[in-house]
């Protein structure tokens, strides 16, 4: 496991651990360890009295996979400090709506983490869909790579469409009518 | 035409950049092939059989001169001499070295060009009727609403990585020229009773391996809300569409599945959301936009020209490419006019870099620095003085663009198929040089009349196929070509899809069997029918009929 992820554009060391259910485990059996933690959604489901506490502290945080729809967590987003969203392969774009929808239709405040197969080269479209906190495969960077990679952040710094970064489109935000054409 | 402000020429050096740096990290060994694959699509790079193959974006198919003259420039530079044209109004190099790529894209940005989401799993190049602006059934100009939503699906970071690639096209005449029914979005811009612009939205329409019509789900969008609107359907297109199979991940799969009405009820509960928040689009907005595609200076010309009609009634080759290849304008004294990409002995699409230059020159010469790219792959040339035809032919014509077959048998949209492309079954180019030459008389041609042949190399239907009035497609049997003949297919009003006539044919087969369908054809025909007139009225059985009646029954044997 990775120590190291990017966190609202810094490099950050985090030791959370991404609780996964293997084939057959029954999400009230599974041992939930001590210390931070990001659980599967059936586990909050099945378990969330127990859980309730150490989510209140943020100790315990709630991760979806690409399929499943953030409207399960509608209810808990005020005690929830931690949401991550699964990225199974990273050409699986669900999790960017998912992202989207928690940040805006829902309001949703705290910490939004991309886990799974999270590279550089999508860190821009994350970031700009409200993730702010990125979580590459472990191993998948060598500390200098990631450091490196925080400059994709800004690989776009003026969009043309609104998205959570930018709640307004580029024809709201700037007054395109006074831009002088380029010259080619 | 649009042109950047210094908002959109930022964003696409910052593309660049970005690409440049991507490339340098795959090459240094980064970033695998697989992580690389993605990006450097969504930048129009592919790897294919021969070589690496790069699809420049040419946005609703405007072109300026200065573009073209780049294209030639890159022609030369990077490939061997040539593009090609799509049916998509792409432009293609099919030689280009995998390492010069971000250096074409940088000069490319010079002139305010890309290749920006040409391939991948994201909204692909908008489309729109290249007659738009000139049309005179036109109820109004659809392309200032065509680089709005260019500009929200640019880079658009929710919609990168959607299930599969996605196809939007704009419309707004009596007659369809986009063929909206087979886009993921048609979009067709509409008045209602009130005289109110909007659009009526067709959702689910596309060919490939499982060829569905579009079906509406709203019949009157105000304007307004066409972002938003699209959002929502994008949206429940992300979260809900198929992911686990590559054949069934488009929309028309999810639209299908759910049916329409279904379907637009989920984008109208999406939209709910949306609607009349940021994304509205305001009409400072649309009134910016709009007014980079405000009609060029055109002179005051009389509707009528003796010294024209005299040039028509003493030369009949001039009459005939007139007649073929120049198009009525909503502008008294002006004309549009179809430059042939279709000479026999050239693969439908290709165009030199001279040729490019060259269209460049009569663009600046006879229609305002602008051309426009047809999905049948040809380049129309929409604002020429009617006084200017004759001059304009004699140049066309020494170019090889002025075949007058604009709409006739030779006129053939053709894929590049398994010469060039790693995904083709079977080459194309080859049955369709075949056919061209069978076919070549321009006499013949006139008396057979209007027809749309349209051969693809694979089920992916670039050549789209099931919308030719005969469609070819290459199809692989035991490690061979084949192809797989169709009839009844129509684009535009009414589209409609072909009817396979039967069991596929070897390659030497084919012209045979198109010979053998207009013989039935001409035998049928009543008097001003179209070859698609006739086959929708007797059916595709005498067609069959023919074909196959010196076959052997074999495989009718085999079942007994």
């Amino acid at each position: 496991m990775s120590d190291k992820i990017i966190k609202n554009g810094r490099v950050v060391t985090d030791d959370r651990l991404t609780v996964a259910l293997a084939e057959g485990e029954a999400p009230a059996d599974i041992a939930v360890p001590a210390g931070p933690v990001l659980v599967p959604l059936a586990v909050w489901q099945a378990r969330r009295d127990e859980l309730l506490a150490r989510a209140r502290s943020g100790e315990v945080g709630v991760w979806l996979a690409a399929g499943e729809d953030v409207v399960a967590l509608a209810d808990d987003l005020e005690l929830l400090q931690v949401i991550g969203l699964h990225f199974p392969k990273f050409t699986d774009g669900r999790s960017y709506s998912a992202a989207t929808l928690l940040r805006t239709r829902h309001q949703y405040r705290g910490e939004l983490r991309a886990i799974g197969e999270v590279l550089r080269d999508q860190f821009n479209y994350m970031t700009r869909c409200g993730f702010d906190a990125l979580q590459p495969r472990a191993e998948r960077y060598s500390d200098e790579q990631l450091a490196a990679a925080v400059a994709s952040i800004d690989d776009f710094t003026e969009p043309y469409q609104r998205s959570v970064k930018d709640p307004l489109p580029l024809f709201r935000r700037v007054d395109r009518g006074a831009g002088s054409q380029v010259q080619a | 035409m649009y042109q950047y402000d210094e908002h959109d020429q930022r964003l696409l050096d910052e593309r660049v950049a970005q690409f440049r740096d991507q490339m340098h990290r795959h090459l240094a060994g980064e970033l695998s092939a697989d992580e690389f694959r993605p990006l450097r699509l969504q930048n129009g790079l592919y790897i294919q059989r021969q070589a690496p193959m790069f699809r420049i974006s040419v946005p609703y198919g405007h072109l300026a001169s200065r573009q073209l003259r780049k294209l030639a420039h890159l022609a030369r530079s990077y490939d061997r001499g040539y593009a090609h044209f799509t049916t998509r109004t792409n432009v293609q190099f099919n030689w280009p070295k995998l390492e010069d790529v971000p250096e074409m894209l940088a000069e490319l940005a010079t002139v305010q060009m890309h290749a920006n989401q040409t391939s991948g799993n994201c909204i692909r190049n908008i489309t729109a009727d290249p007659f738009a602006g000139v049309a005179a059934d036109e109820v109004a100009d659809p392309r200032p609403f065509a680089e709005i939503l260019r500009q929200w699906a640019t880079y658009n970071p929710e919609f990168a990585f959607l299930p599969r690639k996605f196809k939007i096209a704009f419309n707004s005449a009596a007659e369809d020229r986009v063929v909206l029914r087979v886009y993921d979005i048609g979009l067709d811009l509409v008045r209602n009773e009130a005289g109110e612009l909007g659009f009526r939205v067709l959702v689910g329409g596309g060919l490939g391996r499982t060829p569905i019509l579009g079906e509406e789900i709203k019949p009157f969008l105000p304007w307004q809300h066409l972002i938003s609107y699209c959002e929502a359907i994008l949206r429940v297109y992300n979260r809900w569409g198929r992911r686990d199979n590559l054949w069934k991940a488009r929309i028309k799969i999810l639209v299908k599945a759910l049916g329409p009405e279904e379907f637009g009820r989920q984008v109208e509960e999406e939209w709910a959301n949306g609607k009349d928040g940021p994304n509205t689009i305001t009409e400072a907005e649309l009134a910016r936009v709009a007014a980079h595609f405000a009609p060029p200076a055109y002179e005051t010309l009389p509707a009528h020209d003796a010294a024209f009609d005299e040039l028509l009634a003493d030369n009949k080759a001039f009459a005939t490419w007139v007649k073929r290849n120049v198009r009525a304008h909503r502008q008294p004294g002006y004309a549009a006019v179809v430059l042939s990409l279709k000479k026999t002995g050239t693969a439908p699409g290709d165009v030199t870099a001279e040729q490019m230059d060259l269209i460049a020159d009569l663009a600046d010469r006879f229609s305002f620095g602008e051309a426009r790219m047809l999905h049948e792959q040809n380049v129309a040339l929409a604002d020429v003085r009617r006084a200017d035809l004759f001059a304009l032919w004699q140049a066309a014509r020494d170019a090889g663009l002025a075949t007058p077959n604009i709409g006739l048998l030779t006129d053939i949209i053709c894929c590049p198929g398994g010469d060039f492309c790693s995904l083709a079954n079977a080459r194309s180019i080859p049955v369709a040089d075949a056919i061209q030459r069978r076919f070549d008389d321009l006499d013949y041609q006139h008396d057979i009349g209007e027809i749309d042949l349209n051969i693809s190399g694979c089920m992916n239907s670039c050549g789209h196929h099931h919308v030719g009035h005969i469609g070819i497609l290459g199809v692989d049997k035991n490690d061979a070509e084949w192809y797989q003949v169709s009839i009844g297919g129509t684009q535009g009003n009414g589209t409609t899809l072909g009817k396979v006539i039967g069991p596929s044919f070897a390659q030497d087969e084919i012209v045979g069997v198109i010979e053998k369908l207009l013989q039935t054809y001409v035998e049928l025909r009543h008097e001003d029918e179209r070859f698609i007139d006739t086959v929708q009225r007797v059916g595709t059985e005498p067609f069959k009929a023919r074909v196959y009646a010196d076959r052997q029954p074999q495989r009718k044997a085999a079942h007994v």
